[in-house]
């Protein structure tokens, strides 16, 4: 296949970021969308060899093999390539994680596009997730949420059997469904109000499901949301497009669960 | 002289472990907030560590190489973890775990480490359990349990197949609740680059700000190494794009001695590759052999037309497939540990049968099973996993055979410890998969989880008081010490290098050529010609690396080409060390396998005379060859036999 792309590149969080187009050929149906990545950054780092591009240290005006220039390979974050450490994070052609249902962007290939397309590719947008560079960004508000009250407030040792408190396998596997959020940040990216309400919801749900985690629940739900407003994440409007985006298929139900957790909070303030 | 003293504790080996902790030193609450620990890394092992020590009252410094501590590569573990329950009354027990392990391990692990490792065990379910990873429970709400390979008992817990994910969870959480506390102060996006040793002393480390480049020095009284395998040595592997074992790498060059190094699990049932763009390989669970039976067909014809798309495997009759598992290790089945199946299935496409275009495939099929448990069943069970695989071949697994083959996956290899966890160098400790103690020649399955949190969570923090105990009247550690100004060039120096170079090649280029070689010679089956050919070409590709590699940008920004050019340099010299280690080992045990030793059924033939030993390797200077230190394995208590799954 052979492929146009339009790529965002920004320096750094303060610069200002613009477009860039590039063409990638000889691209497997077979490979991953973060694999034709590859091969494209493998391309412009060779075209970073020509001595004009070694002059200007390949950063702001890399002349590529059609002339045009380029700001040398583009960054992005990945790890697993398997969907499950939540690290990629791409917006493709106007949707989180790209034109796929179910997956992380690492997990989509390129089958899914035909040969000749245009992709447009671009970092999450939000205000809780400012850009690194390119399409890097800093999810640090993710995991100052979780420390806010993402946990069940026990230390390592003196703890009771596992079987000693039997759990409904319904309430076990909802806790589950909740808890597999890879917090990628996909919900926010692809909220319009850029709420981060899905992923403390499945914290707050995964937990509250769970006779362990219920003895917190209420101060856990007020903790985190408190936290999430602090840090510039907007309200929910329940549009539930995090929903449709979530590669992960978690419920907005675990939103209502969240709600209720959080309003019983604060009926005892 | 050798210095490999194991401290392992006298006395029976029921006991050894409580004797122990009975009587090492303990550090008051009021001196533990006077002490310093850093931990790198933040898998299973690095954040149960992290955050146990704060709840101790330390004052611990955490460094990941990602964005969060949760994108730990243990987060991609997907079929559970072990335990000695005996939840489902199938006569398990902590002997028989331990039996197990050091079985599964080809005799070639520490004996006292793997028993306590098992005694352990238990107290690892009960922890996660209260923090609330959402085990998978049966309608009455107790603990569920699956079979792994090497085992013939239920013992493994799991949570669907992404038990890495809760367990990793579960740790992190523990780890964040620390950190709001104020006693873990966490580092994403920092690489460690050096260890930094005074007075012969693990002191701090040198660390590389990813975002800003900056080059930092963090002190410290103690320092924990947890920051993984070396499995992408190989290019294609199931590890996570960013895993790497530079840290572990520059402890070895500051001291630490390799053990094991060619010890590397090749996992049966990985997705198989599809072509020259692939960048990484995806593991199917082990899991899924509880129900999937692997086979390739009986007549060369079938495979032909296999191969050219004529028919499907789903229409090759019952009586014209070969269940090889079944049919070699008919005790064990499917279920064999890791390293027999993988070689197994080589055989099998070395034979000719290979199902896909390249030959290098064999069918993990679920017909049965469904028409056994019905489809939903199995979605409950391997839902996501099904998923994953559809989603990346395109064949739908509930009606058509999955294909898989063997890929590099786990080193059981890694830094030399001793019973409590130390390394050679005084106060660097190493846990998890950066160590080498507990899985000797080959690991089983759903045991990689069981390590870490043992180490991080049972383990560690007792036995790092016992160093620490000495260390209360220590001040500080000051950064402005000589030592930490020469590490922090040196860094320097090798940065600017790299950039200097200005040559022809990508950093990933090196490292596929490097990856071919170690699959090629180091791989699968190994023999002495092909390990000496390694040794030459890894040595010519490292002098090309430094001659011709090219790293586009600067040190001073966001730069994911330079992180690479560090590690792959690194990985080049632990690829050396690897088949060094693999030439010297003229045996063939777990996952070694010397093609000159094996028996006439094409099994693994262990050499127990003179072999029985751990190798660890020092290091002596970048022109020298290392030295290879033995420490003897002495089996007291389990019995030394040759490994059967047959009956």
């Amino acid at each position: 296949m052979d492929l146009t792309l339009k790529v965002w590149r920004q320096k750094d969080a303060k610069s200002k970021g613009h477009f860039e187009t590039y063409k990638v050929n000889n691209i497997s149906p077979d490979s991953s969308f973060l694999e034709m990545m590859d091969i494209l950054n493998e391309q412009l780092i060779n075209e970073c060899k020509e001595p004009v591009a070694i002059n200007k240290g390949c950063r702001g005006g890399v002349v590529g093999l059609d002339g045009t220039t380029h700001s040398g390979p583009v960054a992005f974050d990945h790890d697993c390539r398997e969907g499950i450490c939540g690290m990629c994070s791409l917006y493709i052609d106007g949707r989180a994680h790209g034109p796929d249902n179910d997956i992380t962007t690492c997990q989509l290939h390129m089958r899914k596009f035909k040969d000749g397309d245009t992709i447009t590719i671009e970092p999450w947008r939000s205000k809780g997730f400012p850009v690194i560079k390119d399409l890097v960004v800093d999810r640090g508000a993710f995991d100052k949420i979780l420390q806010a009250g993402g946990f069940i407030s026990v230390n390592t040792g003196g703890v009771p059997d596992a079987n000693a408190i039997p759990i409904k396998k319904e309430n076990a596997d909802e806790s589950m469904d909740a808890a597999a959020c890879v917090g990628c940040g996909a919900c926010v990216a692809t909220c319009k109000n850029g709420s981060a309400m899905l992923f403390v919801a499945a914290r707050v749900s995964s937990l509250a499901l769970l006779p362990q985690g219920k003895i917190e629940g209420a101060k856990r739900a007020k903790a985190m949301v408190a936290k999430m407003d602090e840090l510039g994440f907007g309200s929910c409007t329940n549009t539930r497009a995090c929903e449709m985006e979530c590669p992960k298929g978690i419920k907005v139900s675990h939103i209502a669960r969240l709600n209720r957790e959080f309003l019983s909070a604060k009926l005892k303030d | 002289m050798t210095k490999l003293i194991s401290h392992v504790p006298d006395g029976p080996l029921q006991q050894k472990w409580t004797e122990h902790k009975s009587h090492i030193k303990v550090v008051s609450p009021a001196n533990k907030r006077k002490l310093e620990i850093i931990v790198i890394g933040t898998g299973l092992g690095g954040a149960s560590a992290a955050a146990s020590l704060g709840e101790l009252g330390y004052n611990v410094k955490v460094f990941c190489i990602s964005d969060s501590p949760r994108r730990a590569h243990s987060i991609a573990a997907q079929g559970g973890i072990n335990a000695a329950k005996n939840y489902q009354n199938d006569n398990d027990s902590v002997y028989r775990l331990f039996y197990d392990t050091i079985k599964g391990g080809d005799y070639r692990s520490r004996e006292a480490n793997v028993y306590r490792l098992a005694e352990v065990s238990n107290n690892i379910i009960d922890q996660c359990v209260a923090q609330g990873v959402p085990f998978a429970r049966d309608y009455g709400g107790l603990l569920d349990n699956r079979s792994f390979g090497g085992a013939q008992v239920s013992r493994t817990f799991y949570a669907r197949g992404q038990t890495g994910q809760q367990l990793l969870l579960g740790a992190y959480a523990a780890l964040n609740r620390q950190i709001a506390k104020g006693s873990v102060k966490s580092y994403p996006r920092h690489e460690m680059l050096d260890l930094v040793m005074i007075n012969g002393e693990a002191k701090g480390i040198i660390a590389r700000n990813l975002v800003t480049g900056k080059i930092e020095r963090h002190g410290a009284h103690a320092v924990v190494l947890a920051s993984g395998g070396y499995g992408n040595t190989y290019f294609l592997s199931t590890n996570a794009m960013n895993s790497n074992g530079s840290a572990v790498w520059q402890c070895y060059k500051k001291g630490a001695f390799f053990a094991n190094p060619c010890f590397a699990q090749i996992h049966p049932t990985c997705i198989p590759v599809h072509g020259d763009q692939q960048s990484k390989l995806t593991l199917m669970s082990e899991s899924l052999r509880n129900d999937g039976r692997i086979w390739v067909p009986k007549k060369k014809e079938d495979v032909e037309k296999l191969r050219k798309g004529t028919i499907k495997g789903s229409q090759i009759p019952e009586q014209d497939r070969d269940y090889y598992l079944e049919r070699r290790y008919p005790a064990f089945g499917n279920l064999v540990p890791r390293d027999v199946a993988s070689r197994a299935a080589k055989e099998r496409c070395d034979a000719g049968y290979g199902v896909n275009n390249t030959g290098k495939a064999v069918f993990l099929d679920f017909q049965s099973a469904i028409e056994r448990l019905g489809k939903d069943k199995i979605t409950e069970k391997y839902g996501n996993l099904f998923q994953m695989y559809q989603k990346i071949t395109d064949v739908d697994p509930y009606k058509e055979p999955m294909m898989i083959y063997p890929a590099i996956h786990y080193t059981m290899g890694g830094i030399w410890v001793d019973y409590n966890l130390q390394t050679t160098i005084p106060g660097l400790y190493a846990i998890g998969e950066a160590n080498f103690s507990d899985h000797g020649g080959n690991r089983l399955g759903a045991s990689a989880l069981m390590q870490g949190l043992a180490d991080g969570y049972f383990i560690l923090p007792y036995t790092i008081g016992d160093y620490l105990a000495g260390k209360i009247q220590e001040p500080k550690t000051d950064i402005n010490n000589p030592a930490f100004e020469e590490a922090e060039k040196n860094i320097q120096e090798r940065i600017n290098k790299v950039f200097s170079i200005k040559g022809t090649k990508s950093v990933d280029t090196f490292h596929k050529q490097l990856g071919h070689i170690m699959w090629e010679y180091v791989g699968m089956a190994r023999n002495e010609e092909g390990l000496k050919k390694a040794i030459e070409e890894i040595k010519a590709l490292k002098e090309e690396f430094w001659k011709d590699v090219f790293v586009p940008g600067e040190n001073n920004e966001f730069n994911q080409e330079l992180e690479k050019a560090v590690r792959v340099a690194d990985f080049m010299e632990i690829g050396e060390l690897m088949t060094r280690d693999a030439l010297n080992r003229k045996e063939s045990c777990g996952g070694h396998f010397r093609e000159e030793m094996q028996t006439e059924e094409g099994e693994t033939k262990r050499d127990d005379d003179n072999y029985m030993y751990v190798s660890a390797w020092e290091y002596k200077g970048d022109s020298q060859e290392p030295e290879l230190h033995k420490e003897p394995l002495k089996f007291e208590f389990a019995k030394v036999a040759t490994r059967n799954y047959k009956d």
